[in-house]
């Protein structure tokens, strides 16, 4: 169980045990009638250390101005919820967004990833799977070049996604294990952003599913680097953790100036290593 | 200090133990107030039927029930609680005194299986296919906070009684002059599926491999279920028993909801893939022609398509 270990406020106690304890206690709190309130679980996790260990005493602007959070209501599948990030400010040389922060607030690791973003993104886009364990808020924090940070945020209702499998063969998950899919959607054009998905064939084991008979933990093993460039360029680099889904699937925009090689890079929490890469050839606007 | 350690680890075994004899002598000394309802769908083939609703939200939603032997009897499912296995054990009871050799779990979902503690003794083999134990302890501590945070009675890990034999191909079991031939599945409902022909009547019983009027849940594979469906429906049967559904039905036009269900939802999801569409738009358009013919369709239908669109994009 290292990977509970120096993973944020909930999870920094030696023990799962006593981070399972922790998160049951903190349940059972917000539980509580009349005060499972959205406000009270704001402040019981995000104010009583989250933000904290995250970012210190740096203000966070509260706001959908530059990044907007979208998130379903209710998770269908907890263990897959779609959730994106609009942009509301094109990525310039004067302004851009450096970097998207995910926090869940109630997940077992509360980080699900941080992803750095450059000018050559063209927009800061981003859409991706994450696993969500309890109700609570879903939070995208966006840090601008100029150091301030702007948050949006979802509560989001949906239980059991970081300790339930998907429910797929874990067996056929594995044989595929570290394909890489890589593509452009609609036709990409010079100069413009062309949307990109990438898409990892990757179990993502939490860690946390629990043999009620040995109480032995399954151990861990996910995606935790994802590098992307184009021509040698960082397009995207991203720290992620057991928050995304199984299979993580990234949508995101690069601008691509001339024709090259899209190319992948994939870290795992076993150090094994995938890769692959994808020729783009932008067709050129006459009019 | 170690003396006075040790002392005290062996009070808290002590009371511990205590505590289970308590527990099991009052739980086997209970009288049988409630008893489930039984179909008799044919000769020694008993169904307490389910009631269409959503676990932990509503008792006794998949059809369970028993075969009687001559030598001794076979649980195929057990329900969706304590109380529900002790009802359906009581009921049982009331037509025959002998005992249960055989518990069969179709698979790991709640409302089949977390009965089973009601007929856990030193005469009752647990059968289940041999990833149920994988399947079990991967989703017990959901299903701990999910029955925590419900009305439906209390859970424990010990009611998650998992299987002492596990099937990889096939398995007879004989009941005395009745065999029963337990037959694993791959990947399909779940990635666990057993189905049970009682030979002697030829009734097929097919665990969640077909959903009747309750919608289809698809928690395995697609493609793996379309497949099992066609090979079973190959095969002939006097009547079958779905999880979900009537306690009897014909076969094997049984199955052609949900394999009607399941096919729309590959071929939709691929189109809607193929079209450069993404997940959060198949939740909203894929599949919606069948909203009609199930229940429950709101609770489980864009469940369904993320399984369905987390599989084909990997075809």
């Amino acid at each position: 169980m290292g990977i509970m270990t120096n993973r944020g406020l909930l999870a920094t106690s030696d023990t799962p045990d006593k981070a399972r304890l922790y998160r049951w206690l903190l349940g059972a709190l917000l539980a509580l009638p009349g005060i499972a309130v959205a406000g009270a679980a704001e402040d019981a996790v995000w104010l009583g250390g989250l933000k904290a260990s995250y970012f210190g005493d740096r203000p966070i602007v509260e706001s959908d101005e530059i990044i907007q959070l979208e998130a379903p209501d209710r998770a269908q599948f907890a263990a897959i919820v779609p959730i994106s990030v609009r942009s509301k400010i094109p990525q310039t040389a004067e302004r851009y967004i450096k970097t998207i922060t995910f926090i869940i607030d109630m997940n077992p690791a509360p980080l699900a990833g941080r992803f750095h973003f450059m000018q050559a993104n063209g927009s800061a886009d981003l859409s991706m799977r994450v696993r969500i364990n309890a109700y609570g808020w879903v939070r995208a924090i966006a840090e601008t070049n100029d150091g301030k940070l702007y948050m949006s945020k979802r509560f989001v209702k949906g239980s059991g996604g970081c300790s339930a499998p998907a429910g797929a063969d874990i067996e056929a998950a594995m044989t595929r294990l570290g394909r890489i899919k890589l593509k452009t959607r609609g036709v990409a054009r010079l100069g413009e952003p062309v949307l990109t998905q990438l898409m990892i064939s990757h179990p993502n084991l939490t860690g946390l599913q629990m043999d009620q008979l040995t109480r032995l933990y399954m151990p861990a093993h996910f995606v935790k680097q994802v590098d992307v460039s184009f021509n040698g360029k960082p397009i995207i680099a991203a720290e992620t953790d057991i928050s995304i889904s199984e299979n993580p699937n990234f949508q995101f925009y690069f601008v691509p100036e001339r024709a090259g090689v899209l190319r992948v890079d994939v870290i795992d929490s076993k150090g094994l290593r995938f890769a692959n890469t994808l020729a783009v050839e932008p067709a050129v606007a006459l009019n | 200090m170690s003396l006075s350690k040790r002392g005290l680890s062996l009070l808290g075994w002590l009371a511990g133990l205590a505590l289970w004899f308590f527990c099991s002598a009052t739980t086997s000394a209970q009288s049988c107030e409630a008893s489930a309802e039984l179909s008799e769908i044919a000769p020694g083939v008993f169904v307490r039927p389910g009631r269409h609703g959503m676990v932990f939200e509503t008792p006794e939603i998949a059809n369970v029930g028993f075969v009687i032997g001559e030598r001794c009897v076979a649980v195929i499912d057990t329900g969706g609680s304590y109380a529900e296995g002790e009802s359906l054990r009581c009921a049982m009871r009331n037509l025959t005194t002998l005992p249960v050799c055989f518990v069969i779990n179709t698979h790991a979902h709640p409302d089949h299986i977390l009965g089973n503690l009601a007929f856990k003794s030193a005469q009752t083999s647990f059968i289940g296919h041999s990833k149920l134990p994988r399947a079990m302890a991967l989703r017990g501590d959901v299903y701990l906070a999910r029955a925590a945070s419900s009305d439906q009675g209390r859970l424990t890990p010990e009611h998650i009684v998992a299987p002492d034999r596990t099937v990889e191909n096939t398995l007879e079991l004989d009941l005395g002059n009745r065999t029963l031939r337990v037959e694993a599945h791959p990947s399909a409902h779940t990635d666990h599926d057993l189905s049970v022909v009682d030979i002697e009547t030829g009734t097929l019983w097919l665990g969640d491999l077909v959903f009747m009027r309750h919608i289809p849940v698809l928690d395995g594979s697609l493609n793996g279920w379309l497949a099992v469906l066609a090979k079973l429906t190959a095969q002939p049967a006097q009547r079958v028993v779905p999880g979900h559904g009537p306690v009897r039905a014909a076969w094997p036009v049984a199955a052609d909801d949900t394999v009607r269900y399941l096919t729309l939802l590959r071929d939709e999801t691929r189109l809607w893939l193929a079209n450069g569409g993404d997940l959060l738009g198949a939740q909203t358009q894929v599949g919606y022609r069948e909203a009609p013919r199930w229940l429950l369709f709101d609770r489980h239908h864009k469940r369904n398509v993320t399984a369905a669109v987390n599989e084909i994009e990997w075809e």
